[in-house]
């Protein structure tokens, strides 16, 4: 497989598992409401490590400090956001932080990678050579993603998972 | 209720500090603070710190200097001096606003036969 093919570019267009239609961008300003909602919907069940916050306050308050100079690409079905990767600058030029967030009826129907190689290849393309991620050691089926992704196991005295890739 | 807090250089014990002070001026705990250094700062910086923040609440505490293994000392300080309740830090945000736990607060949660809570 070569660079490009890992990592591809949006916008994508295809038709998952489900039969569903779905578009892969990049987030613009005006989307910014409808990923508000998207994690408004979000199941507090399904939440990671403290994140997404569950009152929509707190969810604005996140969302403006996450979108801040990073990279996002979203999913959409029918108008409506159900998916969104994000590459969050690290402190100091250090790595990008990678986070990617599914709606539950979408789950297990393969956006969550796509919209993973998506960001990934943005990230390449506006110079991010490094990139982070943390993860629960439970998780099992999103760090068999990650790995096929390309991501390595980091080594941590940490509760978390830690992974990285080089870009 | 007698309180132990573990208080070390991270953020989360900044915010642990604040919360059971806050705590212990309304409910009156008997409180003791064990202060530790880590890679954020030395055992006389936190020490420093709280009692900065010990004077600015008017709430009084007796502090600990624990010198090497804070986990294992804090958590055997708690048993063997009868403290009701053990505090630390609740984890270190990322960037992203993940919250990750470090290897104190593994080993108290894992070791701790006290009621352990975590502040964040």
């Amino acid at each position: 497989m070569t660079a490009d093919d890992r990592y591809p570019r949006p916008p994508e267009y295809y038709t998952d598992a489900e039969e569903r239609e779905v578009t892969i961008r990049c987030l613009e300003d005006e989307d910014v409401d409808a990923l508000v909602e998207m994690y408004e919907r979000f199941d507090p069940a399904d939440r990671a490590q403290g994140i997404p916050p569950t009152e929509p306050s707190r969810i604005h308050e996140w969302l403006e400090g996450l979108l801040d100079g990073g990279v996002d690409v979203i999913a959409s079905h029918e108008g409506r956001l159900v998916g969104h990767a994000t590459l969050v600058p690290g402190a100091e030029g250090g790595a990008h932080e990678l986070a990617i967030f599914v709606l539950g009826d979408y789950r297990g129907a393969g956006i969550g990678t796509r919209i993973l190689r998506h960001a990934l290849g943005t990230g390449a393309d506006r110079g991010i050579d490094r990139v982070w991620l943390s993860v629960e050691r439970w998780n099992a089926p999103a760090i068999a993603v990650y790995e096929k992704v390309g991501f390595e196991r980091s080594t941590t005295d940490r509760f978390e998972l830690e992974m990285a890739l080089e870009l | 209720m007698k309180v132990l807090l573990g208080v070390g250089g991270g953020e989360d014990s900044d915010i642990a500090l604040d919360r059971t002070l806050e705590r212990a001026a309304e409910a009156g705990d008997d409180l003791t603070i064990g202060v530790f250094g880590s890679n954020n700062a030395t055992i006389e910086e936190v020490e420093q710190t709280v009692k900065d923040r010990l004077a600015t609440a008017d709430v009084d505490a007796d502090i600990r200097r624990i010198e090497e293994q804070p986990a294992s000392r804090l958590v055997e300080l708690a048993e063997t001096e009868s403290f009701d309740q053990l505090v630390i830090g609740g984890g270190q945000r990322s960037p992203m606003g993940k919250i990750s736990l470090g290897a104190i607060t593994e080993f108290v949660l894992l070791n701790a036969q006290v009621t352990v809570r975590l502040e964040r």
